[in-house]
């Protein structure tokens, strides 16, 4: 019973920052309900008794790539999002498209006839087993997506440096 | 006692949130924070299946998936910073040429 008061609480901020995100139009109280809805989420991680994943959901998600993003906002000094007309086919048949969907998917998911539950702590994810699948089984990905954020910071680097400071290579002098 | 269900209708829920900000946000960074949102639904299933079968490698993907998002946050945003630069704005609707 606490167990399921424990994930009504954490799921309604959830739900609540994304609807949120929704409709906010400045996008720095985006940003800030989409912090809510990952550390909420990461509460539910810990519910479901994936410690390594929540303590990654908060450290990598609601840390590094949310101070990326607010941070983007300050710099560009982004104020509230102006309203064009946009594609009327995204509007027209993909909004009514995504809702069907979801109902559909939701209509089944709670209409199964052998619902099983999940107890708290079901599985236990704590770091040990994690690291060791992620370093014998998983070694190859591993490495190659640490090839991966090497390549993904070098290219923003490059894209994020002004044109003329790449053109012209190293800065000798400092101006 | 939570039904396995439970968690995958908040998984649902929030994909279906960030496709919805896909379609109707016009701000570029709102668009991207909705990636980040479906990223995190998808996140929750993986988790909540990995919990019902009992295979730790669906949170060995979770992981996988963060590292990918945290790669793609990077690069995106220095994409947006330079299209902020050569366009000013943050309209995707403004932002309709391929060339400068």
């Amino acid at each position: 019973m606490f167990h399921l008061i424990l994930f009504l609480f954490f799921g309604a901020i959830c739900v609540a920052g994304a609807i949120n995100l929704l409709v906010q139009s400045h996008p720095i109280n985006s940003a800030l309900s989409l912090i809510a809805v990952m550390a909420s989420l990461a509460a539910e991680f810990l519910l479901l008794g994936a410690e390594f994943v929540a303590a990654v959901q908060v450290i990598v998600y609601a840390g590094a790539v949310m101070v990326l993003f607010v941070i983007t906002i300050m710099l560009l000094n982004a104020g509230s999002e102006e309203r064009t007309k946009g594609s009327r086919i995204a509007i027209l048949i993909g909004v009514p498209g995504v809702t069907i969907g979801g109902v559909l998917v939701a209509w089944t998911l709670l209409n199964r006839p052998n619902a099983q539950t999940v107890p708290i702590g079901a599985l236990k994810g704590d770091p040990g087993d994690i690291a060791r699948l992620l370093f014998h089984q998983f070694l190859l990905p591993f490495e190659v997506t640490s090839v991966l954020i090497l390549i993904a910071i070098m290219g923003a680097v490059v894209l994020a440096s002004r044109p003329e400071a790449v053109a012209r290579g190293p800065r000798k002098d400092a101006e | 006692m939570v039904p396995l269900s439970y968690y995958l209708l908040l998984g649902g829920i929030l994909f279906v949130c960030g496709v919805l900000g896909f379609l109707i946000k016009r701000n570029i960074i709102t668009i991207f924070m909705s990636i980040e949102l479906m990223l995190n639904g998808v996140n929750l299933t993986f988790v909540a299946f990995a919990a019902q079968w009992h295979a730790l490698s669906g949170q060995v993907f979770v992981f996988f998936v963060m590292v990918v998002a945290a790669a793609e946050a990077a690069v995106g945003l220095a994409i947006i910073i330079a299209v902020y630069r050569t366009r000013e704005t943050l309209n995707v609707d403004r932002v309709n040429l391929l060339k400068l």
